[in-house]
């Protein structure tokens, strides 16, 4: 996985605020650079995405480890 | 010229708050913070009941007469006081629901209703509601948008993709 320009650490947090959280870090980047968002909730599995589609922005590659689901996103 | 939305423009959401039940609250205030991230324009009309949560926590009594004042007395105003709609139990349920939820991570309403201030969701009070049930300007929390009607709502939803009554 590429070297994000920030983390989002949105482990351990319900329904909305990965997204909220994501959302968030994505206003301080830059278009082209990216961001890793970390998370637990099993929402996040679909809802991540999902707000990258409803956005414009782009999934770049997503993993799984464990309970931790990571998500390179790519600001458009 | 219409006032359709247009592809340039943001999607739009409003949804017309009318409950002000605890479990209503999140579902309110998950979905307006959650489209306003996902970039939609977003606006909550709060109106009927749905005003009393609104209301600030420290405000233990709305109304100018007795009727008015009875009504705030047996609906607490304020959402830290807001109640379940079933199984509520004197309060037992919704101090339950507030411990569940808080065991999994999630934010409790007043919590949300503040992040989906910061991302811009416009809350709007509903000023017939205002009037009926005597709730003052400065009774309610901070950083609402001016009191409107039925059709300022209502021209909203026209413009909205998505409109729910919650």
């Amino acid at each position: 996985m590429e070297n994000p320009t920030t983390t989002v650490d949105a482990k351990g947090q319900s329904c909305p605020m990965p997204v909220l959280m994501t959302a968030k870090a994505a206003k301080e980047l830059q278009p082209g650079e990216t961001m890793l968002i970390e998370a637990t909730d099993n929402g996040a599995r679909s809802d991540i995405p999902a707000w990258v589609d409803q956005t414009g922005n782009e999934l770049v590659e997503s993993s799984e480890e464990g309970d931790v689901m990571r998500f390179l996103v790519r600001k458009k | 010229m219409t006032d359709t939305p247009m592809n340039t423009e943001p999607e739009s959401m409003t949804i017309i708050a009318f409950s002000g039940d605890l479990d209503k609250l999140w579902p309110t205030t998950i979905l307006s913070s959650t489209a306003a991230a996902n970039g939609m324009d977003v606006t909550v009309f709060f109106t009927f009941w749905g005003l009393f949560p609104l209301v600030k926590d420290d405000v233990r009594i709305t109304g100018y007469d007795a009727m008015t004042k009875m009504l705030a007395g047996m609906n607490a105003p304020g959402m830290k006081k807001a109640k379940l709609s079933k199984l509520n139990m004197g309060g037992m349920g919704s101090w339950m629901m507030r411990k569940v939820a808080k065991k999994n991570n999630l934010m409790p309403p007043e919590e949300l209703f503040g992040m989906a201030q910061d991302m811009g969701v416009n809350m709007w009070p509903c000023q017939m509601t205002m009037d009926l049930l005597g709730i003052e300007n400065d009774q309610m929390v901070d950083g609402l948008g001016d009191p409107v009607g039925a059709a300022t709502a209502l021209k909203k939803m026209s413009n909205s993709n998505i409109s729910l009554f919650i």
